[in-house]
């Protein structure tokens, strides 16, 4: 499996949900490097998770363009594929078959998309479950069989949308490492949405952060830290907390304008949230 | 991840095979045992009936006369011919209802502003008994057994339609998003994961279906053609011939039985639900 990664480049970007409505964010400006993986933080309501879903091409801009490798997004394609908070697997297929839908629907031979399907398995640990009903296994298991469904289309960019925030603890942890690993050993970028602080310096290269209503990105700091990444790790921590403090800065720039929201960081859960 | 999956998916296939074939055994013996309990209180009825000297005619109603009659009834081509005739009748009736329920369940489930519109007027064509429609079809149909076919479409059409619809609502709408981000085509999206999605729910809808258009075929059949379980049943009774009547009727649950248990056989495998 071969895959190289893609640069990005979005200029001026803008989104309102209603010709009527407040705009959700307006002129963003945010570009990637071919292979790099991006963190974006931010509370709910911020536009992340849209930010996210108009690059996947599953939304479609009010204004502003985004452009991989100089070329304009228009929609979605399995050069950009997107995974969410739940793997959505299709329960009436088993797991080789729901790896292997998207080959289907690029109508790939049967010979070809077995072959490709294995490697994906394989790449995520899931080779003996092939022919298992993807209702017999567990959260975890089951967010590997959408990785795995993802990473058969050898996308250029893989963007994940809290893509762990409803699995264990380790689970999420493992996940979170063998991503990041599979996507620096076979070159694609990574775009992260998160509200967990740990996940964005374990898994990205740089983390933006958004904040406001309409949402701005107020920084964007680079991670810059070796691999693999310990939870642990000295590094790590003051990563985490130069990352809590930028979070605490910009929700206060951006709250000074709304009116005094301040941000407050669920330590339970090492996730971020707002309160009014 | 090296946990034995083989282990994992069929637990102890020898045990599970095992109870399984304990399982369809005790079905069977259940199956035997309640249609003898059938067949006893038939046979009670009619002889304690028939132990009045002036109801002594309705002998022929029994379970024997019926049964002795049926080998008789096939030879002579009578259920045969009913048998083809009333299929035809409720094939057709049911690729009618499936052709136009399918789709508009569809659209139904999908198109919340639809759903709203087309409730009322088909909640209320729904509650109109399709008997009623009979001196409709009679003059819009040149003939009785398109009439018969369109009440038996109109019969079966609506649980269909409501299946669909409800089987669709039920649909998680982040498949659609994943297939369209994984490149799926508008026909990729209905065959590959529309259909397979309600498959379960649209052959719910069928067995529904099935068992309206069944009571709706035999007193359609009563009056206009020459030919069907409705016809035969009729002609039995006018020609006093009761052990034909009898035979027909135990021909016409049997037939409905086997119906239903291949709706059932269809549910059983396109339901995904755990």
């Amino acid at each position: 499996m071969s895959i190289r990664g893609v640069e990005i480049n979005i200029q001026g970007l803008g989104y309102r949900y209603s010709s009527r409505g407040n705009p959700t964010f307006s002129n963003l400006k945010l570009q990637a490097r071919r292979g790099e993986a991006l963190a974006i933080i931010g509370r709910s309501g911020c536009g992340k998770s849209t930010l996210l879903h108009i690059v996947a091409g599953l939304n479609r801009p009010t204004e502003g363009t985004i452009e991989f490798d100089g070329k304009k997004v228009d929609g979605p394609s399995s050069r950009w594929v997107m995974m969410f908070q739940a793997p959505h697997l299709y329960p009436w297929m088993k797991v080789s078959q729901n790896v292997g839908v998207g080959l289907k629907f690029a109508g790939w031979p049967e010979k070809e998309k077995s072959e490709r399907v294995d490697e994906a398995l394989r790449l995520v640990e899931l080779q003996d479950y092939a022919d298992v009903s993807v209702q017999d296994l567990s959260g975890g298991q089951q967010q590997r069989v959408a990785l795995a469904r993802s990473l058969v289309m050898e996308p250029e960019l893989l963007l994940l949308d809290e893509p762990f925030s409803a699995l264990d603890a380790f689970t999420r942890a493992s996940l979170q490492r063998d991503v990041r690993s599979i996507a620096k050993k076979l070159g694609f970028n990574l775009i992260i949405v998160t509200h967990d602080i740990d996940e964005a310096v374990l898994m990205a290269d740089r983390a933006v952060i958004m904040a406001g209503a309409p949402g701005k990105i107020m920084d964007e700091i680079e991670v810059g830290l070796p691999d693999p990444r310990q939870r642990q790790d000295p590094a790590v921590q003051a990563m985490r907390s130069r990352l809590m403090e930028a979070f605490h800065t910009a929700a206060q720039v951006a709250g000074g304008a709304k009116g005094g929201t301040e941000a407050e960081v669920d330590t339970e859960t090492e996730s971020v949230t707002q309160h009014a | 991840m090296s946990t034995n999956v083989a282990t994992m998916a069929n637990p102890a296939p020898q045990s599970r095979a095992a109870a399984a074939l304990g399982g369809a055994a005790s079905g069977i013996g259940y199956f035997f045992a309640g249609l003898l309990i059938l067949i006893g209180l038939w046979w009670l009825a009619v002889y304690l009936a028939t132990k009045n000297p002036a109801m002594a005619h309705f002998a022929s109603f029994g379970p024997i006369p019926a049964f002795k009659a049926i080998p008789h009834m096939w030879e002579n081509g009578l259920i045969p011919k009913a048998l083809q005739s009333s299929g035809y009748r409720l094939g057709m009736g049911l690729l009618l209802a499936i052709a136009i329920g399918v789709p508009i369940g569809i659209i139904m489930g999908r198109n919340k502003r639809f759903r709203e519109l087309s409730n009322s007027p088909f909640q209320l064509m729904r509650m109109i008994s399709p008997m009623s429609w009979e001196p409709i079809a009679v003059i819009v149909f040149a003939g009785w057994n398109s009439a018969i076919v369109f009440l038996i479409a109109i019969a079966a059409v609506w649980p269909i339609m409501f299946s669909t619809a409800a089987g669709l609502s039920k649909v998680d709408p982040a498949w659609f998003k994943v297939a369209r981000n994984l490149g799926a085509t508008p026909w990729q999206m209905l065959t590959e994961i529309i259909i397979p999605a309600i498959a379960f729910d649209v052959v719910t809808g069928i067995r529904l279906a099935v068992g309206v258009a069944w009571i709706v075929l035999v007193p359609a059949e009563f009056l206009g053609v020459t030919s069907g379980f409705g016809y035969t049943i009729e002609d039995a009774r006018e020609s006093l011939e009761y052990e034909h009547l009898m035979a027909m009727i135990l021909v016409i649950g049997a037939v409905g039985y086997v119906l239903d248990s291949l709706c059932m056989v269809l549910i059983k495998k396109y339901s995904w639900h755990k």
